[in-house]
C-alpha cells in the first residue's frame, strides 16, 4: 500500500496554499506533518483524502491514479481537532457506524468496536453518550472511529490540540502504538516540534505552502536541510547568529573563533548563518575550545528541574535552556558557552552547507 | 495592585451542598502577595475556572469571602473589583483600529489624551503591532487578535489584578514564545499581580512565581516551580508536573530503606515507619539505567528519541517506569537496571509526602 502526491498543487482565489509538492508514503508508517498555523498542513491532508482537488499533479493510491475520485469511494478516516462525534447515539453505535455503512455483519461490526474500544480504553463506556464523557474520552471515541473504518489512509488533523497537556501526553505515547498494529498510512499534522519527535516515524516539515523537508524524525531534527526546517523543528527556536569563514577558522564575532575541523575544514571563505539549539547553550565551560557569548539577561523562566534564559546578544534574541534551577540577575549581563560541535552552519540563503558534528558522529 | 485574600472560600453549584463532594472548590484559605504572579494549574474540573470566576466576580461563592487589600469584595461586581481580564479566545472591536481596541479601557477611564498616545505606543510595541496600529482588527489572524486582547489586557496600570483564562491556547508554539516572554518581562517591569489559568505545565511553571496546583476542588500544593519539581506534597503534583511525571511504585519503607517488590533501595534519609499505602516517588530525572548489579530488575519497552533528550519506558514487575537519558546516550539491552537517586527520592503515604526525618 502506498499514497504518491505526485506534483500536486492547490490555488485557491489566486492565492497558492500548496506549491508543487511531491510525497511518497507508505502503509505502516506515520508521518506527521509539522508546521505553524496556515503553513498547509490541512490542506495538504484535503488533498490527499479526497476532499479537494489539485489544480496540479496526481494523486496515487496503489499504484491507482485517485486523483478526481470522491472522498466517500476511497478508504480513508479523518480525525479533526474538534471531537466530531453523533450526539444522540452512545459511544458504541458511534464506533460502530462507519461499519454499519460498509454493511458489515452485527457479529463483524461487534468485534470491531469491541477491539477499538479496548484499545482506547473506552470499555466501559459504550452505552454513554459522547457528551457524558469527558473531552479525552470524545476524541478516543473520534479515534475509535477512525481505527474500526479499517482505512488504508487515517488522517489525524491536530487531533489531540483541544485536550488537557497530560492527556495529550498519554494519548501521544498510545497512539504510535495502536497505529504500528493498524497497518494504515497515518499521516498526523501538529504545530508542536515536541509531538513529531514523540510520534517519531516520518516527519515532513512544512512552511507557506511546501515540503521544506520530508525524512525519519530524528533525521529532520538532527540534520535539517536548511535553515526553514531548521526553525519550524525547534522549540523553543533554533538560535542564529552571522559568522564567516576564513582560512582554518570559523569567525563567530566578539573576536570569537573555532577551529574549522571535520565538516567546517571545506568550507569555502566566506559569510555564513549559525544556527544552534537552546539546550546546546551551556552556563559553565565544559568543552575545551567552547565558544564564548556574552550578551544581556532579558527574562528567566524556571520550570522546576531547567531554566530557560532569554539573552540580547547584539540585537539577536537567543534562548537557553540550561539544566538546573538558575537564580540570575535580570538585565545583567550573562556569558553563556557553547560547544562547536553543536554548531550548524547555513548559507545566507538558508541552505544547510554542514549539520552540526555532535548530529553527524552517529 | 492588591493582595488578594482567600478567606474560609467554597463553592459548590448545587443549591443545597451535603457533603465535600458536593464541592467544585473546597474549603481554601490563601493570602497572595501583592505583585506576584501565580498560576493556577489543573486538568478540566479541578476548580481553577470556578476560583478565578469567584475572583473575577463572575461567581458567587457559596461560602466565605475574598479581599483585595483587606477589603471585602465578595459582593461586589466586577466592574467594581478593578480588575483587568484576558480570555481563552480573543474579545477585539473588529469595527475599531487595533489602536483604538487598546485605547478602549483608557478611554473609557477618561484617561489624559497624551497618556493614552503614549501607553498605547508602549503596549503596541510589547506585543509587536506598532505597524499595524492603524489597521481595523477584522481580518486580522486569531493569534493577532489574541495579542491585541492581551494588550488590552494589559493597558491599564491601575488595575488590583490581571486575571488570565488560557490565553495562549489560540496561539502558534513559536508566538507562545514571544508572548509569554513579554508577560514576563511586563512582570517584572510593573509588578502586577497577576493570576494565570492554565492546564498546560510548561505555562504555568515558566510564567508564575507561585504555582497552584489543583485537584478535585483542592489545592494540593502551592510553591515555586522548584518545590514542585524537587518535593511534590502529593503524588498527583508528581504525576501532573512534569513530563513525563513522576514514577512512583508501591513500597514497604522503613527507616532509610525501602522494599519495592522484593528489592531492597537505600532512600539516603530516615522516614521512620510510615502508615496508610506506601509509595516511593522518584522522577524519571532522578532514575538512571544501569548494566547492574544495583538497583530494580527492568526490562527496556522503548526508548523514544525526544531531541534533547530519550526517554526510556521500562517494564518493572508489570509496571510503567520512565527514564530520562541525556540526548547522546547509548541504551543496550544490557541495561536490565534501574538506581534512583536518592537526592530525588519522596516517600508518600496515602499519597501526601512524608517529610523525611532531620539527622
Amino acid at each position: 500500500m502506498s499514497l504518491i502526491l505526485d506534483g500536486v498543487s492547490k490555488v485557491v482565489n489566486g492565492q497558492t496554499h500548496i506549491y508543487q509538492t511531491d510525497l511518497e508514503l507508505q502503509a505502516g508508517t506515520m508521518n506527521v506533518l509539522l508546521g505553524p498555523t496556515s503553513a498547509g498542513k490541512t490542506s495538504l491532508m484535503r488533498l490527499m483524502a479526497g476532499l479537494d482537488v489539485p489544480n496540479t499533479g496526481k494523486v496515487i493510491w496503489n499504484g491507482q491514479d485517485v486523483t478526481g475520485m470522491r472522498v466517500q469511494d476511497r478508504g480513508v478516516a479523518m480525525v479533526y481537532q474538534q471531537f466530531i462525534n453523533y450526539p444522540s447515539m452512545t459511544v458504541y453505535d458511534n464506533i460502530a457506524s462507519p461499519m454499519r455503512l460498509l454493511g458489515k455483519t452485527p457479529a463483524e461490526v461487534d468485534a470491531a468496536v469491541k477491539k477499538a474500544a479496548d484499545l482506547m480504553k473506552l470499555s466501559g463506556m459504550l452505552e454513554r453518550k459522547p457528551l457524558e464523557l469527558s473531552g479525552g474520552q470524545q476524541q478516543r471515541c473520534a479515534l475509535a472511529r477512525a481505527l474500526v473504518k479499517d482505512a488504508g489512509l487515517v488522517l489525524l488533523d491536530e487531533p489531540l490540540a483541544n485536550l488537557d497537556y497530560k492527556l495529550r501526553e498519554e494519548l501521544r505515547a498510545e497512539i504510535p502504538r495502536i497505529f504500528e498494529e493498524a497497518g494504515s498510512i497515518f499521516v498526523y499534522a501538529t504545530t508542536e516540534p515536541e509531538e513529531a519527535l514523540l510520534l517519531g516515524g516520518n516527519t515532513a516539515a512544512m512552511w507557506e505552502g511546501k515540503i521544506t523537508q520530508f525524512g525519519p524524525t530524528p533525521t529532520v531534527y538532527r540534520q535539517p536541510t536548511d535553515a526553514t526546517t531548521a526553525r519550524v523543528f525547534s522549540d523553543p527556536p533554533m538560535n542564529f547568529l552571522n559568522i564567516r569563514k576564513s582560512g582554518g577558522s570559523l569567525l563567530f564575532g566578539d573576536g570569537q573563533a573555532a577551529p574549522a575541523n571535520g565538516v567546517f575544514a571545506d568550507l569555502a571563505d566566506g559569510a555564513y548563518i549559525a544556527g544552534f539549539r537552546p539546550n546546546h547553550l551551556e552556563l559553565e565551560h565544559h568543552a575545551p575550545g567552547a565558544l564564548e557569548f556574552t550578551g544581556k539577561l532579558q527574562v528567566t523562566e524556571i520550570t522546576g528541574s531547567e531554566t530557560f534564559v532569554h539573552l540580547d546578544h547584539h540585537g539577536e534574541k537567543w534562548v537557553g535552556l540550561i539544566h538546573g534551577v538558575r537564580q540570575l540577575d535580570i538585565g545583567a549581563s550573562l556569558t553563556v558557552y557553547l560547544d562547536p560541535k553543536h554548531v550548524y552552519i547555513f548559507a545566507e540563503d538558508g541552505a544547510a552547507i554542514a549539520s552540526a558534528a555532535y548530529a553527524t558522529a552517529a | 495592585m492588591a493582595k488578594i485574600t482567600l478567606d474560609n472560600l467554597a463553592h459548590s453549584y448545587l443549591p443545597n451542598p451535603k457533603g465535600e463532594d458536593d464541592f467544585a472548590l473546597k474549603e481554601l484559605n490563601h493570602d497572595w502577595v501583592d505583585g506576584e504572579a501565580y498560576a493556577l494549574l489543573g486538568s478540566s474540573g479541578c476548580g481553577k475556572s470556578t476560583l478565578l470566576n469567584i475572583i473575577s466576580g463572575l461567581l458567587h461563592p457559596s461560602q466565605g469571602r475574598i479581599l483585595f487589600n483587606d477589603r471585602d469584595v465578595t459582593n461586589a461586581p466586577t466592574t467594581q473589583r478593578n480588575i483587568a481580564q484576558v480570555f481563552q479566545f480573543p474579545v477585539v472591536y473588529d469595527t475599531m483600529t487595533v489602536r483604538d481596541n487598546l485605547a478602549f479601557p483608557l478611554r473609557n477611564r477618561g484617561a489624559d489624551v497624551h497618556y493614552v498616545r503614549d501607553r498605547v505606543q508602549q503596549i503596541a510595541a510589547m506585543i509587536g503591532m506598532e505597524a499595524m496600529l492603524d489597521r481595523k482588527a477584522r481580518g486580522l489572524t486569531a493569534d493577532a487578535k489574541q495579542k491585541i486582547s492581551l494588550g488590552r489586557g494589559m493597558v491599564r496600570e491601575d488595575v488590583n489584578a490581571l486575571l488570565f483564562d488560557e490565553p495562549l491556547t489560540v496561539i502558534d508554539p513559536h508566538m507562545k514564545w514571544e508572548l509569554r516572554t513579554q508577560l514576563k518581562s511586563l512582570h517584572h517591569e510593573f509588578g502586577h499581580t497577576m493570576i494565570y489559568v492554565t492546564h498546560d505545565q510548561t505555562e504555568a511553571l515558566t510564567f508564575a512565581d507561585k504555582v497552584v496546583v489543583m485537584y478535585d476542588g483542592r489545592v494540593v500544593q502551592m510553591g515555586t516551580p522548584q518545590e514542585l519539581f524537587e518535593t511534590p506534597q502529593h503524588t498527583f503534583v508528581g504525576y501532573f508536573i512534569g513530563s513525563p511525571g513522576m514514577n512512583v511504585v508501591d513500597a514497604h519503607v522503613s527507616g532509610d530503606t525501602a522494599v519495592i517488590e522484593g528489592h531492597q533501595i537505600t532512600l539516603g534519609k530516615g522516614y521512620g515507619t510510615p502508615s496508610g499505602k506506601v509509595e516511593v516517588g522518584v522522577r524519571p530525572e532522578f532514575t538512571s539505567l544501569s548494566a547492574g548489579p544495583e538497583g530494580l530488575p527492568v526490562t527496556i519497552k522503548r526508548v523514544e528519541d525526544v531531541g534533547r533528550h530519550k526517554i526510556v519506558r521500562v517494564d518493572f514487575h508489570g509496571s510503567e517506569i520512565n527514564v530520562i537519558a541525556p540526548e547522546g546516550a547509548s541504551i543496550s539491552p544490557d541495561m536490565n537496571r534501574i538506581v534512583f537517586d536518592p537526592a530525588g527520592i519522596n516517600v508518600y503515604s496515602d499519597s501526601w509526602r512524608v517529610p523525611p526525618q532531620e539527622n
